[in-house]
């Protein structure tokens, strides 16, 4: 029966709604909220163990009605967004507790906007890429202004929600005319009518290309369409900063793949001349700008930008090899940028926001553990071996070499250098000055747990690479 | 262009939307061209009783209506996808019907968090 | 010119220039109320396209509970008229002559096209005789079921975001 084996194919996505469900309704009834993230993280292992039983009981290639695709290049997307989910929720239990957020509502919200994500990356048909565009980003503005005191909050959310409604606007208006060329919504049909009716060259299908390509440049913040990054990161709470910063570039990234190469792969050629100044230009926007911030949060926004860039130059390349060094790249830069994050969650108590440069210095002498911890995120995402930030990067400037990218990776390696400056001084901070008060770190259990994870992965990666580089290379071919 | 269509059925629709554009705005045209132009500023006033208005005629909105008409505009939504479904009903079969309670269970579960959260409360 | 596209006509200038009020006001009220007329007339447009439903629920749903959402949260945010005075920043030229650029750059694209896709499966004859409303309801439940439950979770994240945005704290 084709509905049942639908049903089958999307569980994972219904188990995770199940939980978000639950969730809701849970908050009225329990008093720890503790129990929440509890029960939260409960539902969401049991949706990637029903996800890894479906690979390994073969129902990878299968699709529900050519919308929704269970592959390879699916669930190693779903992999980041779990990883991303459960980090998050353990991030998130004391500073929920801090900051008075309610928290039925917010896990919730984390686990629809994965949901979300998790169909984008499935999706095989523009009107599905579209509706998980949606559910996730509509999630995520909310979950930036949820702390309603907050006047960064709410401004964080506004900023968000104004531009992320235009750029949904230009993806539909491409979605649109591509409809209108071809008759039809679905990635492979889109695909052959292209080529048979000899549209490749037909400037409509170049428009058509340009709006899906802003439209994903901005969720994704590349320049120029970055402008909303710094600020929307600066007030979200932090939790959902690192949320945002991880989950939906990684998600923009897998719905870019899919629609550059499964749609408009005869204009290869086309977006990859448009594609390779954008990369130049985010990675420089971020790099340089990052080098004047003082609050931390910030820092990390344009740090998120230009390693955005990074990761597109992988795309740029144009081929699948290409691609593959791209999906490695966002596993790894999504374990490193939580491991980030959770340090500066850490620093947040009552009353006390923690997010200057300033706050950091001297926490080598009181927390030894909490600054070494930083130390390796930060030498990860400058990218310094043996982290997995220097594996990440050496990969795709490798095949960007390869494919005769050679000034590309001249200039991204420089900007890799002058990254150096931003991310060592927080080391330079937290190790060679003396602290200027009490510094106390807000740690709970669960937030050690995440930092734990991040820290062995950065450095398992970094000494063992080819692991999850064969994952995803299998993943995208397989 | 393949095949083009115009719905001349509608035309009573059009014919009464014109007519009742006409009827309602002649009097304040007409009104207004044979009116004596003599206005003072006792008459541009807001009417308030025959006293003198005082202050801005503002008050604090209540977030409630927001949050009302919010919930309407979901639900709304909900009922009018339950307009082709219930249509179409015999031809979906026991999935269909499945289908359509998924959907508002969804929903109920929003409406019952909208509830106990006390956005249904006025006052 | 035939009849058909000499409504269309007036309907593509109608509905620009429509929007263009919209959002050149001063008086949000205002706006807000041009916006009614705007979607009246792209619910006719719908007629043309033998889509009454839609056409109905355009003015069901967006006339009468999406502009009404509208007209709450303009009246929520209270602007005295002296304060809409400065509606524009003071860039924008630069705002006009990258839209005026991109409007002329589409009008040129857009008179290149040569192909035409076949037409689709729904002909004006099939839907004269079912109607709108039975092929919406037999397609939209069993070819487009997936999208049709991602958008009870994206109503459910609406009501989620509304109600946690703007409850009172109760604790």
């Amino acid at each position: 029966m084709s509905h049942l084996r639908s049903m089958i194919l999307i569980s994972p996505e219904l188990l995770l709604v199940l939980t978000a469900l639950s969730l809701l309704l849970l908050d009225f009834l329990v008093r720890r909220k503790g129990t929440l993230a509890v029960a939260g993280a409960a539902g969401i292992f049991i949706s990637a163990y029903v996800n890894y039983r479906l690979i390994k009981v073969g129902m990878t290639g299968g699709t529900i009605q050519g919308m929704f695709a269970f592959d390879g290049y699916a669930n190693f997307f779903k992999l980041i967004f779990y990883t991303t989910l459960l980090l998050t929720i353990l991030l998130s239990v004391k500073y929920l507790a801090i900051e008075k957020i309610s928290a039925g509502e917010y896990y919730s919200l984390l686990i629809f906007s994965t949901v979300g994500m998790m169909i984008m990356a499935a999706a095989t048909d523009l009107l599905m890429l579209y509706l998980g565009l949606e559910l996730m980003a509509l999630s995520t503005y909310i979950l930036a202004g949820i702390v309603r005191g907050d006047r960064r909050s709410n401004e964080a959310a506004l900023k968000y929600f104004f531009l992320g409604a235009f750029s949904s606007a230009f993806l539909l208006y491409g979605i649109t005319l591509v409809y209108g060329l071809t008759g039809s919504t679905n990635l492979r049909e889109i695909a052959s009518a292209l080529h048979s009716l000899k549209l490749a060259e037909s400037p409509i299908t170049m428009l058509s290309l340009i709006f899906f390509i802003t439209a994903f440049g901005f969720k994704i913040a590349l320049a120029p369409f970055h402008m909303w990054a710094p600020d929307v990161y600066e007030g979200a709470p932090t939790p959902v900063t690192a949320f945002m910063s991880a989950g939906p570039k990684a998600a923009g990234f897998a719905v870019m793949g899919r629609v550059l190469f499964d749609v408009f792969g005869g204009l290869q050629m086309q977006w990859s001349i448009i594609l390779e100044p954008l990369a130049i230009l985010t990675i420089a926007v971020g790099s340089i700008i990052a080098l004047s911030q003082t609050n931390i949060k910030r820092m990390l926004a344009y740090s998120s930008i230009a390693h955005a860039g990074y990761a597109l130059i992988g795309i740029v390349i144009g081929t699948p090899e290409g691609f593959v060094s791209t999906m490695n790249y966002l596993m790894i830069y999504m374990i490193m940028n939580m491991g980030a994050f959770g340090v500066v969650i850490m620093l947040k108590r009552e009353g006390f926001s923690g997010e200057n440069l300033e706050d950091y210095a001297g926490l080598a002498k009181r927390h030894p553990v909490a600054s070494a911890l930083m130390l390796v995120f930060m030498f990860s995402l400058t990218g310094i071996p043996p982290t997995a930030g220097f594996i990440g990067k050496f990969y795709i400037f490798m095949e960007a070499v390869y494919a005769g990218h050679i000034y590309l990776v001249i200039i991204a390696a420089l900007f890799s250098a002058v990254s150096a400056f931003f991310y060592l001084r927080v080391v330079m901070y937290m190790y060679m000055k003396e602290p200027a008060g009490d510094i106390s770190l807000s740690t709970s259990k669960t937030a050690g747990i995440a930092l734990a994870f991040a820290v062995i992965m950065v450095l398992v990666i970094g000494v063992f690479p080819s692991l999850l580089l064969n994952f995803a290379r299998n993943s995208f071919f397989g | 262009m393949p095949g083009t269509f115009i719905p001349s059925n509608y035309l009573p629709i059009i014919i009464i939307c014109i007519f009742a554009t006409i009827i309602g705005l002649s009097p304040l045209l007409i009104g207004s061209l044979l009116r004596p132009r003599r206005s003072y500023r006792q008459k541009l006033l807001p009417y308030e009783s025959g006293n003198e208005p005082i202050g801005e005629p503002r008050y604090k909105f209540s977030v409630k209506f927001y949050i009302v008409a919010m919930l309407f505009v979901v639900f709304d939504v909900e009922a009018v996808f339950l307009y082709p479904w219930a249509v179409a009903y015999d031809k979906l079969g026991i999935f269909g019907f499945v289908e359509m309670m998924m959907f508002i269970f969804i929903l109920l579960i929003g409406y019952i968090y909208a509830w106990e959260k006390g956005a249904l409360d006025w006052e | 010119m035939t009849l058909p596209q000499l409504f269309f006509a007036y309907f593509a200038v109608s509905i620009t220039g429509l929007s263009l009020l919209v959002v050149t006001r001063k008086n949000p009220v205002h706006g807000v109320l041009w916006m009614l007329v705007l979607f009246v007339h792209i619910a006719m447009l719908y007629l043309f396209l033998n889509a009454e439903f839609l056409a109905a629920i355009q003015i069901i749903i967006y006339a009468g509970a999406i502009l009404v959402l509208f007209l709450f949260v303009v009246m929520l945010l209270n602007l005295r008229v002296e304060e809409t005075e400065r509606r524009f920043q003071w860039s924008w030229p630069v705002g006009l002559v990258a839209a005026g650029g991109y409007a002329v750059s589409l009008i040129f694209i857009l008179v290149k096209i040569t192909v035409f896709p076949q037409p689709g499966h729904y002909t004006i004859e099939k839907m004269q005789t079912e109607g709108n409303l039975m092929i919406i309801g037999k397609v939209l439940y069993t070819k487009y079921l997936l999208p049709f439950e991602i958008t009870s979770l994206i109503l459910l994240v609406a009501i989620i975001g509304a109600v946690v945005l703007t409850k009172k704290k109760q604790e």
